[in-house]
């Protein structure tokens, strides 16, 4: 087993000392009262500033305990706050790729349709915003399952229900699946959920890298997706592209 | 084609903003910039325009930069811009005389209210369409000449020049004091107080009355024209076209035929419907206004609805009620209930604006009972932005007598599916919002495009827009009937309530 990391001791040192006392300490203070230098402790504070856990008062300098902190509890990305940052690059990608965009995140072992652009021709669609969609059948209930634990962790052991022959049937096809999904970086479901249908998604990120909810595009099989029945490559790069202007927008770092 | 995109600058309250778009329609590339907001007294609001001109110097080449641009691939470039905010500058060395007096400045109101009670008063609103309040720029300018020494007769010798941002940002970007062209478009001159609403030019009887010389206004021209070419940030750029906000929005959703009209929802929201090629006068609280001119065509017009508070409430939620810690998070909050409880917001925070325009109104909270949680709340103030646009929109279907079939929407709260479904629901007719949520760029750009034939008609601009989303209509009418009652009992409780004597 490996031994500590030096800069995560001392990250948690900076936090303690912070949540002591008046709470408002400037850089010298935390690196006389730790015996750090000032270098490695201002590294410490703009690491910590930038991932919400310390705010730095721009009129003193000094630094205090961020919000990011007090809600560590309970914090999740509001789906509201997602639909708002992702809103013109969702346009965007149904522009571009003349289909129709969803935005989706994991909901009690469900995928959650949180928001919906119209395939850009003008016929008559209904918003599903709200719908709540299979897990293991869609390409965005699959970039779920391969990037966030806690879904995952939602999927029953043994059979999985069956929506089409193509359907992922068992949950040992499922992990082999998400193992592929996460070497490339997105997924695809072609005609797994419907018939005639197929769907390119890939993951949203947010802080640090966490995966916040997955954006994809969907439309007739025969138009998402190349003569052997698999996604064009201009399509995949479309949605990868589009996901990840959300991601930078959110705070993700590049990856 | 060389020339591939059509460059647009929107000149806002808050910001600047440079958008690249493609001959799609679609957005290629965007910069943007914040400038300082200056409060010296108590409801004034200034700006720096040397500043907002620098940010213009630094945000176009990153627009082009990011798309691999050069000047040289820009067909035209149209302006957007923050209506009514008055710039004076010295002709000859360029540089503005005082800051910037932005349109939500309240210094004008005694000026205001001793012009009201002339007995010739009553011709301001025959004239141009607009009544006498602070936000309009005549107010501002006489004020300015006022209170500065010698400014008045700098500005009869023609030494001092007014205009409104997208004048100065057209005379700085076609040489300044070598050469600029001094010009406003028809749209922007409309919301002065200064000119004739048929005639379309600086009325002499309005010049008089407001003690404005007329040496130092700017020529009136229509809205898609090339008015110069920008001899630098930018150079050998057609300057195109130029339209205020929200007379671009309504040019970006294609609002081209009569009846059609669009609803932009910011801090404020702003109705505009197309009325043609009459002016309509408002007999319910709207505005006269003038939608677009291209080239030589006749004038379209437009009557506007504009709510002062719609986003506004939702921050004060956010900020003064620490309810929230983002707006969106207004839905979620809301959606914890399933309706408001018996609850009202009515936002008169300064007065109410259309339909009603009773300055001495404030808000109120009504039907509160200890039932009511956030959550109602939440729903109370989405609710009022939802009946606000129903009161104008009665407005309008009043004094043009077309009863409106779609609301075409546009603005950051249209991410709020919440809110959409229930102003489909309250208005009784389908809402809808187009793919590029950034109409008042796109509008601007569409009329520099349409101006050196980028674009070659209107009908090439509207197969640009398609629907990103849709709300329907379900609302049970007898319980809309109910609601909208309930109201507007509740809007007649804000009536009133600064009496005479508290005003200073």
């Amino acid at each position: 087993m490996p031994g500590p990391v030096q800069s995560i001791e001392r990250a948690a040192a900076i936090l303690r000392l912070l949540a002591q006392g008046s709470g408002r300490l400037g850089l010298s203070e935390v690196a006389n009262s730790l015996g750090l230098a000032r270098g490695t402790a201002h590294g410490i504070l703009r690491t910590l500033q930038m991932v919400g856990f310390v705010e730095q008062d721009e009129a003193t300098g000094k630094y205090q305990l961020g919000a990011a902190l007090l809600h560590l509890g309970t914090s999740y990305l509001d789906v509201n706050e997602l639909r708002s940052r992702a809103i013109n690059w969702a346009d965007a990608l149904a522009s571009r790729s003349g289909e129709a965009v969803r935005i989706g995140t994991h909901l009690q072992g469900k995928l959650l349709v949180v928001h919906h652009v119209f395939r850009p021709d003008d016929t008559l669609q209904t918003l599903d915003v709200g719908m709540l969609l299979p897990m293991h059948a869609t390409a965005m209930g699959k970039v779920l399952l391969a990037y966030d634990a806690n879904a995952a962790a939602a999927v029953p052991e043994g059979d999985l229900e069956q929506f089409s022959r193509r359907t992922i049937r068992t949950t040992k096809e499922l992990t082999r699946a998400l193992s592929g999904i996460r070497e490339v970086g997105w997924a695809a479901d072609v005609e797994e959920t419907t018939v005639g249908e197929a769907s390119v998604a890939a993951p949203i990120r947010g802080y640090g890298g966490l995966v916040v909810g997955a954006m994809g595009i969907s439309g007739p099989v025969e138009r998402v997706c190349d003569p052997h029945n698999r996604p064009r490559p201009d399509l995949v790069t479309f949605v990868r592209d589009a996901a990840r202007a959300v991601s930078r927008d959110l705070g993700a770092p590049r990856w | 084609m060389a020339e591939r995109y059509v460059m647009s600058i929107d000149q806002g309250t808050t910001s600047t903003r440079c958008i690249l778009f493609d001959h799609g329609g679609r957005l290629v590339s965007v910069a943007q910039r914040e400038h300082k907001q200056h409060f010296p007294r108590p409801g004034w609001v200034e700006h720096d325009a040397t500043e907002i001109w620098r940010n213009l110097e630094q945000i176009a080449p990153k627009a082009l930069a990011q798309a691999g641009a050069d000047p040289g691939q820009v067909a035209a470039v149209g302006i957007a811009n923050q209506r009514e905010t008055t710039v004076l500058w010295d002709r000859h060395t360029g540089i503005p005389v005082t800051r910037a007096v932005v349109w939500q400045d309240t210094r004008t109101d005694m000026v205001v209210e001793e012009l009201a009670r002339r007995p010739d008063a009553y011709i301001v609103e025959e004239l141009c369409g607009l009544h006498l309040a602070t936000y309009f720029s005549a107010p501002t300018i006489r004020w300015l000449l006022d209170h500065t020494p010698g400014l008045r007769e700098r500005a009869e010798r023609g030494d001092v020049l007014f205009g409104t941002m997208e004048s100065w940002l057209i005379w700085k970007l076609t040489g300044g004091p070598e050469g600029g062209v001094h010009i406003t478009d028809v749209t922007n001159a409309s919301r002065t107080l200064l000119m004739n609403i048929n005639s379309l030019s600086w009325d002499d009887t309005l010049l008089d009355f407001f003690g404005v010389p007329r040496a130092m206004l700017p020529e009136i021209r229509p809205s898609t024209q090339t008015y110069g070419v920008a001899t630098r940030v930018m150079p050998g750029v057609r300057i195109a076209a130029a339209l205020g906000d929200q007379q671009a929005a309504l040019f970006g959703q294609t609002c081209f035929a009569v009846g059609e009209a669009k609803c932009t929802y910011g801090t404020g929201s702003f109705l505009l419907l197309n009325t043609g090629h009459e002016p309509i006068r408002s007999t319910h609280g709207l505005l006269t206004t003038v939608g677009y001119q291209i080239g030589d065509e006749p004038a379209v017009y437009a009557l506007e609805g504009s709510i002062a508070i719609t986003g506004a409430l939702v921050q004060w939620f956010r900020d003064g009620l620490g309810l929230i810690g983002t707006a969106p998070e207004i839905e979620t909050v809301a959606r914890t209930v399933d309706d408001n409880g018996g609850c009202y917001i009515v936002p008169a925070f300064s007065g109410l604006f259309a339909p009603h325009w009773r300055s001495e109104a404030r808000g109120i909270i009504v039907g509160l009972t200890s039932y009511i949680t956030k959550g109602h709340l939440a729903r109370a103030v989405l609710e009022a932005t939802g009946w606000q646009t129903r009161e104008v929109v009665d407005a309008m279907n009043a004094d043009s007598g077309l009863n409106l079939r779609t609301l075409n929407v546009d603005g950051g709260m249209t991410a709020n599916n919440l809110l959409m479904q229930f102003i489909a629901d309250v208005l009784n007719v389908p809402v809808v919002r187009p793919m590029v949520a950034e109409t008042v760029s796109l509008g601007a750009a569409y009329a520099a495009g349409l101006a050196v034939g980028y674009w070659p008609d209107l009908e090439g601009l509207r197969r640009n827009w398609h629907r990103a989303a849709q709300w329907l209509p379900a609302m049970d009418p007898e319980l809309r009937a109910r609601e909208y009652d309930n109201w507007q009992r509740a809007v007649e409780r804000t009536f009133d309530w600064i009496k005479p004597h508290d005003e200073e």
